[in-house]
Order: structure tokens, then C-alpha cells, then sequence
């Protein structure tokens, strides 16, 4: 039926009976439904996303509520966490989820993106560009749980007398003030730098890839240094790019469970030493949702409440910061 | 042909501000332009014309170096300014882009307001006057300050094409260069805003010496002194690519009225290109 009624439309356009030799003048109704029929389904998928996001939150929202009631937002500032005697704070989770995270992005930040300028800007004959960018891309595919192994076996010994040293010549500074001992806040934020420094170069790099060739040469043409172009030109232009993927790093980081885990103590004792055992969010939830029942559910519920809800307000603030910083080409 | 052109340079001999010495300018292996000898005089305008692909653009930014910015882009011969060999081991090409300026096809001002698109190249090259002064008097000679004067905090990529340009052309005068390249600087532009860019450059020939590429042969004939006449020739290596050189220099009156070369007299009537 379609098909006898598109052909009809086809002999229709055909003007003054002259011969044409295109046949699609007109578009057929069925190409017409499978547009509409597209669109819904577009339509369709897109709200899943919504429809997941959401009902995960409620679900959330839902389970932390007993201990929501029961703690308030004393929850966030107290780090008594005892579900012998029903007693839950989560302070030193939380506490260790923003110091993690920060102090990885503060040592990834600067690499990852003095990486993706070095392999930009020709500095280097093409070749080792590419060989560079492969590396980078091949560390983001080492599994967390290797990481993990690794730091356990491999960094945390080897760096263990530095972290010493550094107790010993610095500890008048309440971030140095214990000894190191094993598994700590320290070696957790340098694999947690590993993990998020592929992320943060591959989008700098393709952001700095796309500005352009012109303002580039504007920038040179006017005699600025290479310097010079990188950091008054180049950066201001990709840095909306470069924001939004240390938002994911920060993403990535705030979230990060395995790796976190298996190294950086487990300990719900706060201790604002970064050489000391610590916890995050992520971890502690991990670490603990298999035993725990009743008002500890609902306590760790809370908690990652608390952790979708920072990673909420950190989006917030970097895409207002995002258009703030923008420069527009 | 390239020894002919030689001597007709050395008929007219206005005060040379640069001179181009046997330059042949290779992307990777691929020879784009062979055998370019010129004399660029002082404060005259110099334009460049020819079909495309002939390698008009890349003569023009091998004068202030900003072939170096290009992978594998190499040159052999001598371009000489003031003297000096610009391609000499010692010469920094950041110093070079200080004395020679570019205005480039597609207007390109940085993303930023309009006055930080002038202090900006200033402030590089050491400005040390009134800041506010130079970001006038700069707007005033490229034509523009009065499109500009009441938004100089707007982003300079807030401005239509032809003030785009005028802004670079401008940015290119703060820095007070001693030549100013123009890579067809019209190309982009509506009729209007090509009449007031030539207008500036009439202006501007008192104080700089500019070399200006251009396809419309008619703006040749309305701003420059001489003329530069670029073709093409296939290779004779059988691989079907093809190499600029120069066909003729000479006053732009005598390339537009009495060529001495066919070639030329076909390209100025309009035979082809
Ligand atoms: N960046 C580049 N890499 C390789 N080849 C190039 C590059 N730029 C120009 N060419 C080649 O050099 C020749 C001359 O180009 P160009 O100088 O841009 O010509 P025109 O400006 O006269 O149109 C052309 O054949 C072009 O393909
Ligand atoms: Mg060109």
C-alpha cells in the first residue's frame, strides 16, 4: 500500500510528464514514518537516562533516610563510626574522599596537561608523539585492581621510607605528623593521580588540538614566544576543554573504589596525617556493605548520599567556572 | 628565467628593504616554489599575484618565518633584511616576527576584548608609552576606531569580517613592525570593507613597507608600486606536481600595461588563473 502510494507521489512531481531522472523529488512516506518512528525512539532512550539517574537517587535517598533522621547532619561532621554500639559519622570519609581527590588532581592536573602541551605543540618529531599518546591511552587501560596490587607490593614499600623522611623532617606539619606504616592516605592519592592522569591528558591534548591553526599563528605573528602562546593564548582558549576533563577526573577520583581500597588503610579512626590509614567514601562503603545490616545500611546509604551529592555540587561549580574562564573563538 | 628576472630587478633599484636570493621552499620533499629572486623595496607596496597554489602564500611567510611553524617545511637560498640573513643560524624568528608583521587571510584576532587584542602584541614587544594611546591611535589608523571606540572591553571576535580585519591589521601596527605581510587580506571581506582596508593601506605605505599577496588583480593595480607575477609549471619528473616560480617583477604599471613575458600578459588579461 505505502509503496503503490509513494510511486503515485513520484509519477505526481514528475513535471509536465517530462522524463526526470530523479526519483526523489519527493521522499516516500514510508522514509517519512521511519523519521518519526527515529525521533521517538531517540526520545525514548534519551529519558532512560533520565528515568536511571533518578530512580538510583531515590533509591538512595530512600535507604538513607532512618539514618538521615537519626543523625542529621551531625552524620557529616563526626567520625565516630561503631556499629557495635550503633554510633555512625562519617567524617573521616569524607574528609578522606575531598583530600584524595583534590591532592590527585592537584599532582595530575599539572602533568597531564604539561603532557598534552608537550605532545601539541611540536616540540617533538610527530613519531614520539604518537608513542607517547599510546602510553597514555594504555595506562588507562590497566584495571583498577592491578593498580591496586601493584601499589600494595611495588610503591607503598619503595615509597615508605620517603614518606619517613618527610615525617621526620616536616612533621611539624599537621599533614606529615605520623609515621608511615603501610597502607595510607599518601600512596592512595598517587595511584589515584596514575588513574586520572590518562583522562586529563587525552582531553587536554584534544582540546588543544582543536584550537585553531590561526590564533596559533596569531599569536606568533604578533612575536610572542612559544611561552608565551602556550599560556596567554592557547590554555585560555582550551580551557573550557581542560576543565571539563579534570571534572571527570575528579569524577573518577571521588568515586574510585578498588584501587582506594587496597591501599589506603580502611581506618575509621580520623587522622588528618596523610601518612596515616584513612578512608573514603567509596572505600568504606565497599568495604563494609557485605556485613552490615540494620541503621549500618542505612549509614552507608547516607554516605553515598553524601558522595553523589559532591559530586554534584564539584559539576556545578566547574561548569559555572567553565564559562567564566572561556574564551570564545 | 630565474637569471633574466635578476636583471630586470637591477634596472629599478628604489632602496631594497629585503631581497630574496635564489629561495626555494620545500614542504617536507615536495619543492613548492624554486628560484625566487626579489628585491622588496622600501616603503612601497609590493603585491604578489598569481594563480593559486603557486606559491604566493608561501614566499610571503617564509619572509617573517612563520614557515617554521609548519613540519617539514624547509627553505634553501638567502632572504636578506637590512642586511641580515634572516635564515642565519643567530637570528631568533620570535625577533624576526617583532620587525616583520603579518596580516593573514582569515581574520584571526585573539579571543579576547578588543583592547587586550592590541596591548596584547604591544605588551609582548615591550611597550612602555600610554597604553590607551597606542590602542587609539593603532584603531585610528586601520580605520576602525569608531566602529570600536565604544565596545574596546568586547570580545574582538564580537566584530563583523571586515572589522576582524581592520582589528588585525591594527594589532599588526601596534607593534610598529618595520614590513607588514598581507596574505590576500580581502579575500574574506564583502566589497566595503575591501575598499576601507585599501584605504588603510594607502595610509599606511607612508610609514611601513608592505608586501601584499593578492588574487584580485584590480587591487593590485589600486595599492601597489610593484608587482611580483607567480605561476606555476608542471614537473618535468613525470609525478604531475607543479612548482611556483616567479615569471616577472617589475612596476606594477608595466606588469599591467607591457609585460615582457606571455605568460604574464595572459594572466593580467584574464586568460586564465
Ligand atoms: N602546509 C603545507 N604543507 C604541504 N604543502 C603545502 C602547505 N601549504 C601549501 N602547500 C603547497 O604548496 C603549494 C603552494 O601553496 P600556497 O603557497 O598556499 O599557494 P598560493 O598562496 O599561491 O595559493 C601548493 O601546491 C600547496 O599545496
Ligand atoms: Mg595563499
Amino acid at each position: 500500500m505505502v509503496i503503490i502510494f509513494g510511486i503515485y507521489c513520484l509519477v505526481m512531481t514528475v513535471p509536465n510528464g517530462k522524463e526526470s531522472q530523479f526519483l526523489l523529488r519527493s521522499r516516500p512516506p514510508s522514509e517519512k514514518l521511519i523519521d518519526v518512528g527515529f525521533k521517538n525512539l531517540a526520545i525514548a532512550t534519551a529519558s532512560m537516562v533520565a528515568i536511571v539517574l533518578l530512580s538510583i537517587v531515590a533509591i538512595v535517598f530512600a535507604g538513607a533516610l532512618e539514618s538521615m533522621g537519626k543523625y542529621g547532619l551531625h552524620f557529616l561532621f563526626t567520625s565516630n563510626w561503631n556499629p557495635v554500639t550503633n554510633e555512625y559519622g562519617a567524617f573521616t570519609a569524607i574528609y578522606g574522599t575531598i583530600l584524595t581527590s583534590l591532592a590527585s588532581l592537584c599532582i595530575a592536573i599539572p602533568l597531564g596537561v604539561g603532557t598534552a602541551i608537550f605532545i601539541t605543540e611540536n616540540f617533538i618529531p610527530q613519531i614520539f608523539k604518537n608513542i607517547i599518546g599510546i602510553f597514555i591511552e594504555l595506562l588507562a587501560a590497566i584495571p583498577s585492581v592491578v593498580l591496586g596490587l601493584w601499589a600494595i607490593f611495588v610503591m607503598e614499600p619503595f615509597l615508605r621510607p620517603i614518606l619517613n623522611s618527610l615525617n621526620h623532617y616536616m612533621g611539624w606539619i599537621p599533614l606529615f605528623s605520623t609515621g608511615a606504616s603501610g597502607p595510607g592516605v599518601a600512596p592512595a592519592i598517587l595511584i589515584l593521580s596514575i588513574m586520572i592522569l590518562p583522562i586529563i591528558t587525552s582531553i587536554a591534548r584534544d582540546s588543544l588540538n582543536q584550537i585553531p591553526s590561526r590564533l596559533r599563528e596569531a599569536a606568533y605573528g604578533v612575536g610572542a614566544t612559544r611561552w608565551h602562546t602556550i599560556f596567554n593564548v592557547l590554555l585560555p582558549a582550551a580551557v573550557s576543554g581542560i576543565a571539563g576533563g579534570v571534572l571527570l577526573a575528579l569524577g573518577r577520583a571521588m568515586g574510585e573504589t578498588m584501587a582506594v581500597t587496597m591501599i589506603i588503610g580502611n581506618s575509621t579512626n580520623f587522622n588528618i596525617s596523610l601518612l596515616a590509614p584513612g578512608n573514603t567514601i567509596a572505600s568504606m562503603i565497599a568495604n563494609q556493605f557485605g556485613e552490615a545490616d540494620g541503621s549500618q545500611v542505612s549509614s552507608l546509604m547516607y554516605a553515598a548520599f553524601v558522595l553523589m551529592s559532591l559530586s554534584l555540587l564539584v559539576n556545578i561549580i566547574a561548569q559555572w567556572l567553565v564559562k567564566r574562564l572561556s574564551l570564545k573563538y | 628565467m630565474s637569471q633574466k628576472v635578476q636583471m630586470q630587478n637591477n634596472k629599478y633599484k628604489p632602496e631594497s628593504m629585503i631581497s630574496l636570493e635564489d629561495v626555494t621552499i620545500r614542504y617536507g620533499k615536495y619543492e613548492a616554489v624554486r628560484n625566487i629572486y626579489f628585491d622588496i623595496p622600501k616603503d612601497r607596496v609590493t603585491a604578489l599575484i598569481g594563480p593559486s597554489g603557486c606559491g604566493k602564500s608561501t614566499v610571503l611567510r617564509a619572509i617573517n618565518r612563520m614557515n617554521d611553524l609548519i613540519n617539514g617545511c624547509s627553505i634553501t637560498g638567502r632572504i636578506v633584511f637590512n642586511g641580515v640573513d634572516l635564515y642565519a643560524k643567530e637570528v631568533d624568528p620570535v625577533e624576526v616576527r617583532r620587525k616583520i608583521g603579518m596580516v593573514f587571510q582569515q581574520p584571526n584576532p585573539f579571543p579576547k576584548s578588543i583592547y587586550e587584542n592590541i596591548a596584547f602584541g604591544a605588551r609582548i614587544n615591550g611597550f612602555t608609552g600610554d597604553m590607551d594611546e597606542l590602542v587609539e591611535s593603532s584603531l585610528r589608523s586601520a580605520a576602525v576606531w569608531d566602529e570600536c571606540k565604544d565596545k574596546l572591553k568586547e570580545s574582538g571576535c564580537s566584530l563583523s569580517g571586515g572589522q576582524q580585519q581592520r582589528l588585525c591589521i591594527a594589532r599588526t601596527i601596534a607593534i610598529e613592525p618595520e614590513v607588514i605581510l598581507m596574505d590576500e587580506p580581502c579575500s574574506a571581506l564583502d566589497p566595503i570593507s575591501t575598499l576601507k582596508i585599501e584605504e588603510t593601506i594607502h595610509e599606511l605605505k607612508k610609514h611601513f613597507t608592505i608586501v601584499i599577496v593578492t588574487h584580485n588583480m584590480q587591487q593590485a593595480l589600486r595599492v601597489s608600486d610593484m608587482t611580483a607575477f607567480f605561476n606555476a609549471e608542471q614537473l618535468d619528473n613525470g609525478s604531475g606536481g607543479k612548482v611556483g616560480y616567479l615569471v616577472e617583477f617589475n612596476k606594477t604599471d608595466m606588469i599591467f600595461n607591457s609585460p615582457t613575458e606571455k605568460a604574464t600578459k595572459d594572466y593580467v588579461s584574464g586568460k586564465f588563473g
